[in-house]
């Protein structure tokens, strides 16, 4: 019995929060031609009113992804409620000449008997419900980010002969829920109707405190995210071992080249795990890392080499 | 000229087996429950049946001519799948009237093993739009959908003609803020997952603390959850409900809701209007008491608004979480 | 299909006594003459519910302190099937516990007859828990599997006594009724 073992990359997620749309190009530019990635997600996943805001800049950033040899992935939104986001689903997945990535049960019916991925924000949980996806055409799963280790070991064995690789988020905060109300224009006195954009002021997402000053979550208008960052480099190797081949980093404002280079070495075996790992906290991103989930663990938490 | 109506079905929750039978003879047209492990996504101490218990109340209810839906609408993490499909099987033994269901393999195997054995698309599977919800019924044929507690009563009458299965939806009860099925906020902070355990704030990471001054503070495994003042009506400390601050709000607010119950009473006429053919109320882990109260003033208004009068509604609002009501996101989009 | 009524208010004489039994009866009935009642509730619930025990799971071995705050007393369960028991102290004892549940004791005693809604009293802070709240909420659950009223199965089951003891009951029942409409 040997674990297939599919070439194993580094992926980026799509930025899930509203930057400017001059600065969200540039940066997929200089990912293009600077992070050592094999896939990019591109697409609004979070708000269906944000996404006229980079639609122009598809084409060109998708050209310049393309042109530097990575794959390019159009990820649909991930709530689909109202005629706009309705509208806005049935015109990712109709696209012509790119993989879509199904981030909610709509995708499911338009991409239904043609290839795609399956996004991280759809309950995959086993290897049923992939077989299932499988036969409706999935290629790629990307799975939930509360998965613990013993379950995506469990999911990889028992699909190893479907012809479907399995993705696991290993940077960035981990998106907890999904809501039709927006919280950040809550937070602003507004609704979602009449929000003004208000959630581009925060581009890492608006951290909310408990009573007793305790920095606690993240919003991100209809999302609600972890505070701390998820930091699963030092499981790379065990999620490798499983039969996880894509290991998917969710962008931030932190230099997102230089954590692509760092997983991307330990991926390759290239880089050891521990002058990554102090690379990576020499970063200092603006929150503490976690990786409770990967071990049972509430996913605030960070459990050290001895939790292994 | 009075408007008129199918005849909807009430669909009542129940705990215990004392419960269903409560809510059976208050006038439930159907009653759903789940099992006492994590195949459902109301696992919590000291509730939900047996197999044995379920087959005495299906006799109980089958006697009275109500029926008995059996929720298996938690998400079966790999290597656990036995018990997902155990209890399928019982489900399907014992003849249940309906099986009511989120996971996709959980519903493929139901569909392909007992093809005759409806099934019904939980909440859980955060079916929210028609496409969404034709994709579960081509692939499982899904008789009916329980639809989020997001849509407007507009939105629910517009969709009702772009499907094609019965709707059931919410018309009282706790409110989650959450899209259903979508939530990992619990497992952040306590380690047990709604989808994977069937829990949402569990109760052995609840803590509770009077001061002196009668304050009541609220706790979810560490985290400060809430603070009431005393006098003040209190809430399950669920995140959702929680009250924080952030830099746009350095008063502690309620940044998602406020402790507060859905009540659609006054909707019902329009809810049956928008075709909605099963009224859901909310409540498995709530009491005898409030599955009695509810379900006979439910039953009331719905025979009323089915006679052609306005539904006399009895005041409910005792049983209430915070002691609030809302019509939540059906009155109007602006609760969004 | 609606259960029968309750029985009709007493005379507002004995209803004037009842209101006192709280202050006036209890305060000065030394536990010793409480106890063996408690004893005979617990005995009774344990042989005619064992069902009770498979709810509670591995909180039956736990200690439940209930406190009635309008009494000068509190009541320990320890509802173990073995050797359940229902014991009384004084407040300033402070008997051991995992979990503690506190309100006044027409509250207590409604809701565990099934006719008020644990989460209802919690909501507006006629109810308070604290220590172990898994284990409070298995017990609730437990009683609220409870066929028909389980003070009618208590009562009934003092034998010769039952009747006057069905009235009192039946008597602070509408007491309290009155009171939650006043």
């Amino acid at each position: 019995m040997t674990v297939q073992q599919r070439p194993a990359s580094v992926t980026l997620g799509p930025v899930l929060f509203n930057w400017q749309p001059e600065k969200w190009r540039d940066f997929y530019f200089r990912i293009a031609d600077e992070a050592p990635v094999s896939t990019v997600y591109l697409g609004e996943t979070v708000c269906s009113k944000r996404a006229p805001l980079i639609e122009p800049y598809y084409a060109e950033v998708a050209e310049r992804l393309q042109a530097a040899g990575k794959s390019v992935v159009f990820a649909s939104l991930s709530e689909v409620l109202s005629r706009l986001d309705r509208k806005l689903a049935e015109q990712i997945c109709t696209a012509e000449g790119f993989l879509v990535e199904a981030n909610d049960g709509s995708a499911l019916l338009h991409l239904k008997g043609r290839p795609h991925h399956i996004g991280p924000l759809m309950n995959v949980y086993n290897e049923r419900t992939v077989a299932f996806l499988a036969g409706n055409g999935a290629q790629n799963v990307c799975l939930p980010v509360e998965m613990p280790a013993s379950a995506v070991g469990a999911l990889c064995q028992a699909t190893r002969d479907l012809n479907v690789s399995i993705e696991v988020q290993v940077f960035g905060r981990q998106s907890l829920a999904l809501s039709a109300r927006c919280y950040h224009a809550r937070a602003h006195g507004r609704t979602k109707d009449s929000c003004r954009f208000v959630c581009e002021e925060d581009p890492d997402g608006l951290e909310l405190s408990t009573l007793d000053d305790r920095k606690f979550l993240t919003v991100n208008g209809v999302q609600t995210l972890s505070y701390e960052y998820l930091n699963l480099l030092r499981e790379v190797p065990a999620l490798r071992a499983m039969g996880v081949s894509r290991f998917r980093l969710s962008p931030h404002t932190i230099d997102m080249v230089e954590v692509a280079k760092i997983f991307a070495g330990v991926v390759a075996g290239g880089l050891g795990v521990e002058e990554a790992a102090s690379r990576l906290e020499a970063m200092k991103p603006s929150a503490p890392f976690a990786n409770g989930f990967y071990y049972g663990k509430p996913g605030y938490t960070w459990n050290g080499a001895s939790a292994v | 000229m009075p408007e008129t109506y199918t005849r909807p079905e009430l669909v009542c929750p129940a705990g215990t087996p004392a419960a269903l039978r409560t809510a059976v003879d208050a006038g439930a047209d159907a009653v759903y429950c789940g099992f006492q492990n994590e195949t459902n996504a109301r696992n919590f101490p000291g509730l939900n049946f047996t197999p044995a218990e379920l087959e005495a109340s299906l006799g109980y209810a089958h006697a009275r001519e109500a029926k008995v839906l059996l929720a298996v609408n938690t998400f079966p993490p790999a290597g656990k799948f036995d018990l997902w499909r155990d209890a399928v099987d019982i489900a399907a033994r014992l003849k249940v009237d309906a099986m009511i269901v989120g996971d996709i393999g959980v519903a493929d195997y139901a569909a392909k093993t007992y093809p005759e054995l409806r099934l019904h698309l939980s909440v859980q599977a955060g079916a929210s739009s028609p496409e969404a919800i034709r994709f579960y019924c081509q692939a499982f044929g899904i008789k009916r959908v329980v639809l989020p507690r997001i849509l407007t009563v507009a939105e629910i009458a517009e969709l009702h003609s772009e499907i094609p299965c019965e709707i059931e939806a919410f018309i009282f009860g706790n409110i989650g803020m959450m899209a259903e099925g979508r939530c990992s906020l619990t497992n952040y902070a306590t380690g047990l997952s709604t989808n994977m355990d069937g829990v949402c704030s569990p109760a052995a990471d609840v803590h509770y603390e009077d001061d002196s001054e009668g304050n009541l503070t609220t706790r979810l495994g560490p985290f400060m959850i809430d603070c009431f003042a005393g006098g003040e009506n209190a809430g399950y400390p669920t995140i959702c409900k929680g009250r924080y601050t952030c830099s746009a709000n350095t008063d502690p607010y309620y940044a998602f809701e406020e402790p507060i119950s859905l009540n659609l009473s006054a909707l019902l006429p329009d809810l049956m209007k928008a075709g909605v053919t099963a009224l859901k109320i909310e409540g498995r882990q709530r009491s005898r008491a409030y599955v009695k109260a509810v379900v006979a003033a439910f039953r009331k208004a719905v025979d009323d608004v089915m006679a052609g009068n306005a539904p006399a509604l009895a005041n409910l609002l005792a049983l209430t979480e915070g002691h609030r009501e809302t019509q939540g996101a059906f009155r109007s989009k602006a609760w969004r | 299909m609606p259960r029968s009524t309750r029985a009709a208010p007493p005379a507002s004489s004995l209803r004037a006594l009842l209101e006192n039994i709280p202050g006036f009866l209890l305060a000065a009935a030394p536990l010793a003459v409480i106890q063996p009642i408690l004893g005979h509730i617990a005995a009774h619930v344990a042989k005619n519910r064992p069902e009770l025990f498979a709810r509670l799971g591995v909180h039956a071995r736990k200690r439940f302190l209930i406190d009635p705050t309008d009494l000068p007393f509190v009541l320990v369960l320890s509802p173990d099937n073995k050797r359940p028991q229902l014991r009384a102290y004084r407040r300033y004892e402070k008997p051991a516990h995992h979990a503690a549940i506190a309100g006044k004791f027409m509250i207590l005693m409604e809701m565990i007859d099934g006719t008020l809604d644990g989460d209802a009293l919690f909501f507006t802070r006629d109810l308070r828990v604290s220590g172990d709240t898994e284990a409070v909420v298995a017990l609730r659950n437990a009683l609220d599997d409870f066929e028909g009223s389980a003070l009618d199965s208590v009562v009934s089951s003092f034998g010769p006594l039952a009747k006057p003891a069905a009235l009192a009951v039946s008597a602070l029942r509408s007491m309290q009724a009155s009171h939650r409409h006043a």
